[in-house]
């Protein structure tokens, strides 16, 4: 546990350091270990797992838009499990429970859980549609056809500075979304 | 959209930097400071005999006291705004204008003061202190609020309050110097009550915009 935790804080400081492969891996290493929690936060709650993967993926929004008050010199779970803990209650209190979620659903991972695993949730693609063309387009050619920056600023006769700044708003329109609906 | 697409996004916006809480929370500040202080002098104003009584230790405590609860009160918003932060070994901090009201309380009594002490409690300035604080507090605390809601506060409500003791203690700060109650019961009384309302304000209002 310790060991991975120590790689997580590794990967996070390289990422703040400009490393997007470094971060990249970190998202897609703590994403299986979110879902356990999310999951066992649902089946505490008396709701369908099913719904793990929106939570999920909200989280990983909250993770990314706020990773400005992680603190360099502090570890990155307690900060990561923190987000990912209010999250799991605001979701779980959306969808109308008052449940107590334990730090520790994310402290430990069930072994035998598919760590490459990956699913498709609803929410997130339903508000992709409500965003403005411009920003749809740019996150549907980055994320779906996993075009990179410079192509999807070529296909739609873009600066790359302009995709940059679509994506962000983006991303952060996805968020609020998510949290105010 | 799948999760590893969601990642994929993710990852090419992390060249994306936002500045951190304190630089955003130092700029509201210092852009809400100016409305606060329009309202003061056009309303207030530093009162006429300013020169003599900075003579009277009672005068300058009031600005220990109301600073001690601004600063210690930013320094905590900040601990706060990161999601992990929890807000044992920092509460003490707010005891510190407590502390100093009862330390000058002590001192004012041991002096055989002029006026009784309900005279010194009650003061002349009672009504304009509770409203004069939370109007100067109300542009910091949107302030305040607008720098919180760039972190991460786990519990927006206390980060909210937090907020509230902020604006409240710089507003208060300001009207020190136009207040001519200068006795220590007078400020632990009502410089309280003010402050009190502008916190709850402020939880109130961070409940709702300070989540994340």
């Amino acid at each position: 546990m310790r060991g991975r935790e120590d790689e997580w804080t590794g990967l996070m400081r390289s990422a703040m350091a400009g490393d997007d492969a470094a971060y990249h891996r970190l998202l897609r290493a703590v994403t299986p270990v979110l879902r356990a929690a999310a999951r066992r936060g649902l089946a505490r709650a008396g709701q369908p797992p099913d719904q793990a993967e929106d939570i999920v993926q909200e989280i990983l929004l909250a993770v990314h838009l706020k990773r400005h008050t992680w603190d360099s010199e502090a570890p990155f779970a307690p900060w990561l499990f923190a987000i990912a803990r209010n999250k799991l209650i605001d979701a779980l209190r959306r969808r109308g429970r008052r449940v107590f979620v334990n730090i520790d659903d994310f402290a430990e991972t069930l072994p035998g859980e598919a760590p490459q695993e990956t699913a498709s949730a609803g929410e997130v693609a339903t508000h992709l549609n409500t965003l403005p063309q411009r920003q749809r387009d740019v996150l549907q050619s980055i994320a779906v056809e996993s075009a990179s920056i410079k192509d999807t600023a070529a296909k739609f006769s873009m600066s790359e500075g302009a995709v940059r700044v679509a994506l962000h708003r983006g991303l952060a329109a996805l968020t609020a979304k998510l949290r105010d609906h | 959209m799948d999760t590893d697409q969601l990642i994929r996004s993710l990852a090419a916006d992390n060249a994306h930097r936002v500045p951190r809480v304190g630089a955003v929370l130092t700029m509201a500040l210092l852009v809400a400071a100016p409305l606060s202080i329009l309202i003061f002098a056009t309303f207030l104003g530093v009162r006429p005999d300013v020169m003599s009584a900075m003579r009277n230790p009672f005068f300058d405590m009031k600005f220990a006291v109301t600073l001690s609860l601004a600063i210690p009160a930013i320094i905590i918003s900040l601990h706060l705004s990161r999601p992990e932060a929890l807000m044992r070994g920092w509460g003490w901090l707010l005891l510190l204008p407590v502390g100093l009201l009862a330390v000058a309380i002590g001192s004012e009594a041991m002096m055989a003061p002029a006026m009784p002490m309900t005279m010194r409690m009650m003061g002349k300035n009672s009504r304009v202190c509770l409203f004069a604080i939370p109007a100067m507090s109300l542009p910091l605390l949107a302030g305040a609020l607008f720098g919180l809601r760039h972190g991460a506060p786990s519990r927006p409500a206390l980060a909210g309050a937090l907020a509230g003791l902020v604006s409240a203690g710089l507003a208060a700060t300001l009207y020190a110097s136009h207040c001519t109650d200068d006795s220590p019961l007078f400020v632990a009384t009502w410089y309280t009550i003010a402050t009190a309302l502008v916190t709850a304000i402020g939880a109130v209002v961070g409940s709702k915009v300070l989540r994340y």
